[in-house]
This record gives structure tokens, C-alpha cells and sequence, in this order.
């Protein structure tokens, strides 16, 4: 019996092992930050784009959250916490967009950016509920709460992480290495706390806010196209052509009716 | 009298039975809160053996709870089984001697099953090891129910082989090929589940699978009207197949009523459990219809549906 069951144990252990070297084809994390092979971007040259982002029709309602199962949560909440996915701004607007450009910057290095991004855990919901960094930039996820959380992003093209995080517990630093629109972060102990973490390997995005706008600074002359992501209306494109020191101002809006469903 | 030398371990393969149906539940119940992932090491939870059990970790940590205590079962259960049939007499060795085997059996299924689950925390949830793993548990639960009629006085008192059964196909061939359909119909549930893929080829699976129980209850009846076990058999697959189908339907309806909500909604976690544990039932269903239709139906004979009249136990 013994030899059978250590042949078993040794057939179990190989499988283990193998399975554990396939993984699940996680990229790896040599991949370039960020290009700093490039020159400068000439900020005497350089123009912004500003705009907003509008919704046209009436938003869905947001949908009130069960945190009975987490007192330290509800406590924190005098009403109802309430779903973030469709969050209209101030005018028509529409906050939590991620709007960025596309175009050539190959040309361009970009300083690092070593200041630390934020995301808290608050009530269980994570604050902010979307947010940009750089490649390379460092988050820092904190525990406002007195429970513990996990904090699982679920990308694409960047590598998946899951930590836990228990009340009080030192800021979680990570960094991600590859662009990327936009990544879902989730809390599994908490199931309804979603966030979404968009990375770029340059400084040209804004996440709007209470008034819908943005203004994105320095940008070099150029035809760039301008894109609008939301969790649920997903992306919005226009085309924008900046001269030198120009600014130009940009209108996207999204049809309230057009969500995509889970 | 003398007692039978399976007498406490059937009772004890039954109790492990029941414990692994209800890990099923526990493991169904991660599953359909989201809560996978909510511990994010293994094999200790949160660096240690008790957790906060809050949110999610309640039932992953709970789960894992009750997955080693069926582990601690198993092992016993397999040197049990080990221990009872070395004992038996020589001359009755032949007969009996795979089942330590098969206690064996289950327990490298159950350790298997633990790698299976850590693998798929350690990595993330990948579809293929959820999916396997979700599978393999099937597996199990129906080994140990396995077991449990193998040590039953009825499979000891049966001397087996009175039916016989000339109909094409063999009431062994649609009962194996009924159990292979079941199987790869929960693989088909678990890898939706999972994510793997979409609902169609599990609403295939489900079309077939009721077709093939069908015709297997009804060939139980029709072959061998007058076999107690038999048409009991054919009962408990229909009302089996029919309340599953009710779950299955019921388990969709609600997935699209909660895809709504910001998070998992009772009625949807209730009914996908159900559903989930009551394929397993279909399943162990299955599996012991046809090791009954193994004991008493001889493949090769002289006449069709009537039973021979039934020896004793003491024949």
C-alpha cells in the first residue's frame, strides 16, 4: 500500500509542479516602463486639449448596496452606499472618464513619475472609483476600514495580483508595466466593490470629475485622437490636430441608453 | 450474530457521503458569492487557521474547513476499508479485495482535489483548474457513495447475476454511457460557471442528458417490471432529471434577474447551489443505478424483462 500511495503522491506532486510552471501565462515584469530614449517634449511648442464629457439622456439610477453583511462598512454610510458605474457630473457631464490620447510619442521620453497614486479603501468602496497612472508609476493602496479587504486588479496585459489587507495594515505598494484601458480591480470579500485602474505609457489622460472636463497639458504639435472610456458606455473617439502652443477644447458625449450590459 | 465486517464502515462511507455533499454545498457557495479569491494564500488563510470570517472569507475559509475535514475522513475511511478486507478470509479475497482499493482511490481523488483548489487560488481562478476542480469533486462524491453501497447489506446479501437482458443496447451500455453524460455535462456547468465558456453547450449537454435518463428509466421499467430496486431506480432518475431541470431553469432565470444588482442577490446563490449540488445528486444517482443494474442483470440470457425467480442470500 505505502508504495503505491508514494508512487500517487509523487504523480500528484509532478502534476502540481508542472501545472504551477504553465501558470496561467502571466506576462512578465521586464517589459519597459516607460520610454526614455526620446527627447523632451518642448513645452514652448507644446499645446492642451481641453474639453468635456457630456450624457445625453437620463442616467440610469444608481442601485443602493446591501452592506448588512459588514457592519463596519454601513455604519460609515448615514444613506444607503450606491453603485458608481454611471455617475453624471455637473451640467449634462459625466464623471469617472478616462480620457487620454492616442498618437505617436515614440519621439518623447516622459520623467518618471515616482509619486505614489492612491487608491483607499473607504466604506468599503474604493476612492477614487477610476484612476490613471503611468507605467511604472507607484500606486499606494490603503485600508481605511476597520475589516479586511483584498485588493485583486484583473488584467489583460499586465500582471494579476491579489493581497489582502487587514485594518491598519501598511499601504500595499504595486506598479504595472504595460499600458492598459482599463484594468478592473476587485475586492473579494466584499463583492461589491469594483474600481478600474487605466495605465498609460505617457502623461497624456485626465479622469473627469464633479464637472465632466478635462485639460490635458503639454502636448506636442500633432494629430492625435482623443478617447473617452467609461466602465459601462465603454469608448468614444474624436480626432484632434494641435499646433504649436495651440489649445483646442473637445466635446465627447455618450448616450445614456447605450450601457453595456455585464 | 455475528456482525457484518462492513456494517460500521458502510455507516461510515455514508457519514463521509453526507459530509462530502456538504462540502459540495460549501464549495458552490464560494463560487456563487465570488469569493474564490477572497483568501489569497494557501493553504493557510490569511497566514493562519482562522481567519476574520467576514464577506467572502467566511465561505472560502469555511469551505476549506469543512474540505479537510472530508480529507481527514477519507483517511480513514481508506485505512478502514484496507484494514476490513485484509482480515476477510482467503477464500473470499477474490471478491472483495479492489475495494480497498477503491478507498484508496478516494483518498489521492480528495488530495488531488486539495491541489486542485490551491492551484486555483494560487493562480488566480483559471478556468481549467476551476473547472477540474469542480469536476474532480464530483468525482469523489460519487467514489464515496460508491463505496457506501459496496459495504451495504443489500450489495453483501445480493448474490447478483438473476436478470438477464438481451436488449440492444445493453442496460449496462446506457447506464455507463447515462453516467458518462451526466459527467460531462457537470464539466460543462462548471466550465460556464467558470467562465470557460458560454451556456449553449451545457443547454446541449442538458438535452442530451435527459434524453439518456429517460430512455434508461424507462428501459429499467419495461425490461424488469417486477424488480423492487429497479423501478425504484427509474422513480428516482425521473424525479431526479425533473427537479434538476426545474433548478436548471430556475438557476438561468435568476443569473439575468442578479446581473443587475452590485452584487450576489440570495435567491440567485440559493438556486445556482442547488442546482449545483443536485447535479451531483444526479450524478451518485446515476453511478448507483448502474452498479445495481452491474450486480443483478447478467449481460447474456435467455429471456427478455422476465426476471428468474430471485435467489436468497443464502443461495
Amino acid at each position: 500500500m505505502s508504495k503505491s500511495l508514494w508512487y500517487f503522491a509523487a504523480a500528484v506532486t509532478l502534476a502540481a509542479a508542472m501545472m504551477s510552471c504553465g501558470g496561467k501565462g502571466q506576462p512578465s515584469e521586464t517589459a519597459p516602463a516607460a520610454n526614455t530614449a526620446g527627447k523632451p517634449v518642448d513645452s514652448a511648442t507644446a499645446g492642451t486639449v481641453t474639453g468635456s464629457i457630456k450624457l445625453d439622456g437620463t442616467p440610469p439610477r444608481p442601485k443602493n448596496i446591501n452592506m448588512a453583511a459588514e457592519p463596519n462598512c454601513s455604519k460609515q454610510h448615514s444613506t444607503p452606499a450606491q453603485t458608481e458605474d454611471v455617475v453624471p457630473g455637473d451640467g449634462g457631464t459625466l464623471q469617472n472618464v478616462v480620457v487620454y490620447l492616442k498618437g505617436d510619442f515614440s519621439q518623447y521620453s516622459f520623467p518618471p513619475m515616482t509619486a505614489p497614486v492612491t487608491i483607499d479603501q473607504k466604506g468599503c468602496q474604493y476612492h477614487p472609483h477610476v484612476l490613471a497612472l503611468q507605467t511604472g508609476e507607484p500606486l499606494s493602496v490603503i485600508n481605511s476600514d476597520q475589516t479586511t479587504h483584498n485588493i485583486h486588479p484583473v488584467p489583460k496585459d499586465n500582471r494579476e495580483w491579489n493581497e489582502s489587507q487587514p485594518p491598519g495594515a501598511q499601504p500595499i505598494m504595486q506598479t504595472f508595466a504595460r499600458p492598459e484601458v482599463a484594468i478592473p480591480v476587485k475586492c473579494n470579500v466584499h463583492p461589491w466593490m469594483k474600481s478600474y485602474i487605466a495605465v498609460f505609457n505617457n502623461p497624456y489622460f485626465e479622469v473627469t470629475g464633479k464637472d465632466g472636463s478635462f485639460t490635458i497639458k503639454n502636448v506636442p504639435p500633432g494629430t492625435y485622437t482623443v478617447t473617452a472610456w467609461h466602465e459601462d458606455y465603454g469608448s468614444s473617439e474624436q480626432s484632434v490636430t494641435i499646433g504649436p502652443s495651440e489649445s483646442k477644447s473637445v466635446t465627447i458625449t455618450f448616450k445614456a441608453s447605450s450601457a453595456a450590459s455585464d | 450474530m455475528t456482525p457484518r465486517p462492513h456494517q460500521n464502515v458502510h455507516r461510515f462511507a455514508v457519514f463521509t457521503a453526507a459530509c462530502t455533499l456538504l462540502l459540495l454545498i460549501a464549495g458552490a457557495l464560494v463560487t456563487s458569492n465570488d469569493a474564490g479569491l477572497s483568501v489569497p494564500d494557501w493553504p493557510l488563510s490569511y497566514g493562519s487557521l482562522a481567519p476574520p470570517l467576514v464577506g467572502g472569507i467566511f465561505y472560502e475559509h469555511g469551505h476549506r474547513v469543512i474540505a479537510s475535514f472530508v480529507g481527514l475522513l477519507s483517511i480513514v475511511l481508506a485505512v478502514w476499508l484496507w484494514r476490513v478486507e485484509s482480515r476477510r478470509p482467503p477464500a473470499e479475497r477474490p471478491a472483495k479485495i479492489w475495494l480497498r482499493w477503491l478507498g484508496v482511490a478516494a483518498l489521492g481523488a480528495i488530495v488531488a482535489q486539495g491541489l486542485l483548489g490551491g492551484l486555483t487560488v494560487l493562480f488566480f481562478l483559471p478556468p481549467s483548474v476551476s473547472s477540474a476542480h469542480a469536476a474532480l469533486a464530483q468525482l469523489f462524491f460519487a467514489t464515496v457513495a460508491s463505496i457506501a453501497l459496496f459495504t451495504s447489506a443489500w450489495w453483501e446479501k445480493e448474490t447478483g447475476f438473476w436478470l438477464r437482458d438481451f436488449r440492444s443496447p445493453s442496460i449496462h451500455t446506457l447506464a455507463l454511457a447515462t453516467v458518462a453524460a451526466v459527467f460531462v455535462q457537470l464539466i460543462l456547468g462548471a466550465a460556464f460557471r467558470h467562465k470557460a465558456f458560454g451556456i449553449i453547450p451545457h443547454l446541449a449537454g442538458a438535452v442530451i442528458v435527459t434524453g439518456l435518463i429517460f430512455w434508461l428509466a424507462g428501459a429499467l421499467r419495461h425490461r424488469f417490471p417486477g424488480v423492487p430496486e429497479l423501478r425504484f431506480a427509474a422513480r428516482g432518475l425521473h424525479i431526479l432529471i425533473g427537479v434538476q431541470l426545474l433548478l436548471g431553469a430556475a438557476a438561468w432565470w435568476s443569473r439575468l434577474y442578479a446581473a443587475s444588482f452590485p452584487q450576489p442577490i440570495p435567491v440567485m446563490v440559493a438556486l445556482t447551489v442547488a442546482h449545483v449540488v443536485m447535479g451531483a445528486l444526479v450524478l451518485v444517482g446515476t453511478v448507483l443505478v448502474t452498479l445495481v443494474c452491474y450486480r443483478l442483470v447478467q449481460p447474456a440470457g435467455a429471456l427478455v424483462g422476465s426476471p428468474e425467480p430471485r435467489p436468497s442470500a443464502a443461495d
